[in-house]
């Protein structure tokens, strides 16, 4: 088997063409932002511990100037082809090695950061008033890219032997989108705590209304899209760890040998767990349990960065050059 | 809570009977377990829990590397004992790690079980009586509809049915009313979910007290059995003994190790009889991801390496064929190994026993007498042998490796370097007594790892429990809707008021409007087949005025 050098060139091409549609959507974000009329007050209701049904989002401004919308139009159209473009990169990597595309470092985190992108777009799609998080999702989308790229970059090439096995698809694809869905979650999550601290300091006078803060949506709404997406990749995350440990049973001998991967991957099981109790806790609720998503996310993190790229285990990604 | 002096002039308080050292005990007692199963401490408990895996990742570990560890009491010999002390090398079999997971569990096992016992009441009890306001609920609606009061709850009766509520109707204060409850389903999840951990943990540990694993290195026309002495290393739970072994042989009769061009390895794979001792051996081939699985037992290729062999001819004429050992790869990509060959009977008398520390290149090169291997394939095998004479120590007691010379014996002299040579297949070393060392060629061995765990099945039983638990807490939803009929004011039809409550679901809007439709279609459907208007009411209008 040998690797398609074209295929690879186009993939790393499209690397960087997702990345400037990013960047251009950035803009667009902001500029969304920056020009969008702080939106009208909104109802909140804080729950008094019963399970209120909190009032759909009304984030929405009622009347945004057209000029404003077609910027956040623009922005998800940049979005989007951005996130064609990037899927374009796994899809050629995947066909100039012949292999599932995400073998090495590089590959996982392309994916993971993928997965994100999907995940806001399909969020923003439904909700448009969560257009408003955009420029807070992208940016972050941006920066993780432009460091993988710097990073981790590794040439398109063959899978090691432990690495070819069909669990590698099933594994690796639902943490994949299990990591990519806690990486919006958590965004979401230091919005709420950025909008809430920011509230309270209006309201305390130290700070003045009509900031870029202030055209986020509602903290109720924030924070239900940081639960929704923790309680969506929180099953997934789940399944992944499952299937590692039926694939490591086949290939290591083992179904769970604390390898430091797997550590930290029943760590951050266990912190999104304490994640939804926390949001079901009086008590929790609200800036805490935002907190301890925040947390999650720091150790996802740092799952793929220092243990792949520090620690030495079984799960050496090989490919980090 | 305040506290103030109680007059002097009030007759004191007959003092409060002081209860018993029992009542006591038990009133603490449930004050503690009530505080250890809220949920405020299973939060803070699984907090620990993270915590305490930390340093299990972040400190090398016992259970993985017990090389690792000894390099690490080297290089920081003051404070490794420190850590040690605290169990910091064995982190997950720990005691204070087992208190985190056990207090965990208690805590958990005390707050499912009540919450079980409740929702076992629940699943027998009907839905509870509809409150008094309906119009309070987060989703309630109004609609008037000409048919008589027990038309319109059948109506909705019916509608709910379909959606799988269970429902009663009731007469309440305010008329004619219906509860209905659906998604049981959820706390049935919430708690197979949470008693699945719980038999997750009970598998797992069964698994360690009655499992056990060995492993070996066998060199190609060799075998081994199950049984723990002939093993190079093994561990075994407390309960396992020696007889409740499977009965197992395994032979290696071939080993290949495949590279795609770029020298990625591709696949590695061992061709072995296996079978009871005495026993035919069945054929297989194992590999890397594809391991033997047989009566209760698993074995696995964890590893391979070249085993350099070796004719060694003596003065006194003797001649030893095609000894080998095995070298352990120190550089996976290309394979170059080092290991050694003591041969201490080699001429019967303690003090010339003879022993080569070599390094093999299965692909060698040597560059300024230096021996390095560039491919791991073994296209030009070569040998870099130092031999030494002497007393090699073996039955000093003293462990040693079996895969280098005791340094130790050198140092004190009783072994002595008495020649080095690179050598390619065929050629040979003559040491200065005419003893002459040929390298003949290299045989590959497998590092077989031979596992039996009896909690794994459990273990992955228990797994699919937690995942079919969690989503169906997760997914589905808890909902009751309420509804109750009254007159409507003077036209005479009626006014159904309908309400519904989501438990932990957020929003419950879009789903309540898509029902109070269905329910106004399903309320017009019906109006048309009733012959006779209500008694002083209009004849109904057949294009039903929908409010
Ligand atoms: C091994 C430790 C535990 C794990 C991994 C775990 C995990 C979870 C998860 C993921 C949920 C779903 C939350 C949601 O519905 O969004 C949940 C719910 C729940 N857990 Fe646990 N849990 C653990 C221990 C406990 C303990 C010790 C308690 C009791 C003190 C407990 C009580 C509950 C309750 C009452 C709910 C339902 C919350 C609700 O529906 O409002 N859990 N748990």
């Amino acid at each position: 088997m040998t690797v398609d050098t074209t295929l690879a060139d186009l993939s790393d091409t499209l690397f960087s063409v997702s990345v400037g549609l990013y960047s251009l959507a950035v803009v667009a974000f902001c500029a969304q932002l920056a020009f969008g009329a702080r939106p009208a007050a909104q109802r909140e209701l804080v729950g008094a511990g019963a399970p209120v049904a909190p009032a759909a989002d009304t984030a929405a401004p009622a009347a945004e100037p057209p000029n404003v919308r077609r910027y956040g139009a623009a922005a998800m159209v940049l979005t989007v082809l951005g996130a064609l473009a990037h899927a374009g990169v796994l899809l050629f990597r995947g066909l100039a090695a012949d292999r599932l595309p995400w073998g090495n470092m590089y590959e996982f985190a392309t994916a993971v950061v993928l997965v994100a992108v999907v995940s806001f777009a399909v969020l923003a799609v439904r909700r448009p008033a969560l257009r408003h998080l955009g420029i807070f999702v992208l940016a972050p989308v941006v920066l993780s890219m432009v460091a993988i790229g710097l990073f981790l970059y590794a040439e398109a090439g063959p899978l090691v032997a432990a690495l070819r096995s069909s669990w590698l698809a099933v594994h690796v694809s639902t943490a994949i989108l299990g990591f990519g869905i806690f990486f919006v979650s958590g965004i979401a999550s230091v919005m709420y705590l950025l909008r809430v601290r920011h509230d309270a300091r209006v309201a305390a006078g130290t700070a003045t209304a009509g900031g870029l803060l202030d055209r986020l949506p509602s903290p109720v709404a924030i924070d239900r899209v940081a639960h929704r997406t923790a309680v969506f990749g929180f099953p997934i995350w789940t399944f992944a760890v499952i299937a590692g440990a039926i694939w490591a049973e086949s290939a290591w001998g083992r179904f769970w040998g604390w390898d430091p991967k797997e550590t930290w991957a029943f760590i951050a099981w266990v912190v999104y767990a304490a994640y939804l109790h926390a949001r079901t806790t009086a008590g929790w609720r609200g800036r805490a349990a935002a907190w301890v998503n925040v947390v999650g996310l720091g150790v996802m993190v740092f799952n793929l960065l220092y243990v792949n790229m520090v620690s030495t285990g079984l799960h050496s990604y090989a490919g980090v050059e | 809570m305040t506290v103030t002096a109680p007059p002097r002039e009030a007759p004191a308080p007959p003092p409060p009977a002081r209860p018993s050292a029992g009542r006591r005990a038990w009133n603490l007692w449930v004050r503690w377990w009530r505080r250890l199963t809220a949920m405020r401490t299973a939060i803070i408990l699984l907090f620990l829990l993270a915590l305490a895996a930390i340093p299990g990742s972040l400190l090398p570990q016992r259970s993985l590397s017990q090389s690792a560890v000894a390099r690490y009491f080297a290089d920081h010999p003051t404070l490794a004992p420190v850590l040690d002390r605290f169990y910091l090398f064995d982190v997950f079999s720990s005691p204070w790690f087992a208190a985190v997971y056990l207090l965990l569990f208690v805590s958990l096992v005390g707050c499912v079980l009540p919450r079980a016992a409740e929702h076992y009441r629940a699943l027998r009890t009907p839905p509870p009586a509809a409150p008094r306001n309906l119009l309070r609920l987060p989703d309630s609606a109004r609609v008037d509809t000409p048919l008589e009061g027990t038309a319109a709850l059948d109506a909705v009766d019916e509608e709910l049915r379909v959606r799988r509520y269970r429902v009663v109707r009731r007469e309440g204060p305010g008329g004619p009313e219906l509860s209905a409850e659906k998604g049981y389903a959820k706390e049935a999840g919430n708690l197979l979910f949470h008693l699945s951990l719980v038999a997750l943990l009970v598998a797992l540990a069964g698994g360690k007290l009655w499992g056990y694993e060995g492993s070996i290195l066998v060199t190609e026309g060799q075998g081994f059995c199950n049984v723990f002495q002939q093993y190079d290393t093994y561990s075994s739970g407390p309960l396992v003994e020696g007889g409740d072994l499977a009965p197992l042989c395994v032979d290696l009769e071939d080993f290949r190790a495949e590279y795609e061009d770029d020298l990625t390895a591709s696949s590695f794979r061992a061709d072995i009889l296996f079978g009871g001792p005495g026993e035919e051996g069945r054929p297989q081939t194992i590999g890397v991801n594809d391991p033997l699985r047989a009566d209760g037992a698993r074995v696995y290729l964890t590893g391979h390496g070249y085993a350099p062999r070796f004719t060694v001819v003596t003065p006194g004429g003797r001649t030893v064929e095609d000894v080998s050992a095995p070298f352990l790869p120190t550089e996976q990509s290309t394979m170059a190994s080092e290991g050694a060959l003591k041969l201490p009977d080699l001429n019967g008398d303690a003090d010339s026993q003879l022993a080569i520390q070599g390094f093999f290149a299965p692909t060698g090169v040597v560059q300024n007498g230096i021996l390095t291997s560039v491919d791991p394939r073994p296209l030009e095998p070569q040998v870099a042998i130092v031999a030494y004479q002497g007393y090699l120590g073996l039955d000093t007691g003293r462990p040693q490796s079996v895969y280098s010379i005791d340094a130790e014996q050198i140092d004190r002299g009783a072994l002595s370097r008495v020649g080095s040579a690179n050598l390619a297949i065929g050629e040979t070393l003559t040491l200065p007594d005419g003893t002459a060392i040929t390298f003949t060629g290299y045989s590959q061995f497998a590092a077989l790892q031979l596992s039996h765990d009896p909690g794994q099945v459990w273990v992955l039983v228990s797994a699919i429990a937690v995942l079919v638990g969690l989503l169906a807490m997760l997914l589905l939803r808890r909902e009751r809707v309420f509804a109750r009929v009254g007159p409507a004011a003077g036209s005479g039809g009626t006014v159904l008021t309908v309400g519904s409550l989501t438990r932990g679901g957020g929003e419950g809007g879009e789903r309540f409007t898509a029902l109070t439709d269905d329910l106004r279609a399903a309320l017009a459907a019906r109006v048309p087949a009733r012959p006779t208007p209500p008694a002083g009411g209009a004849p109904p209008d057949p294009e039903v005025p929908t409010p």
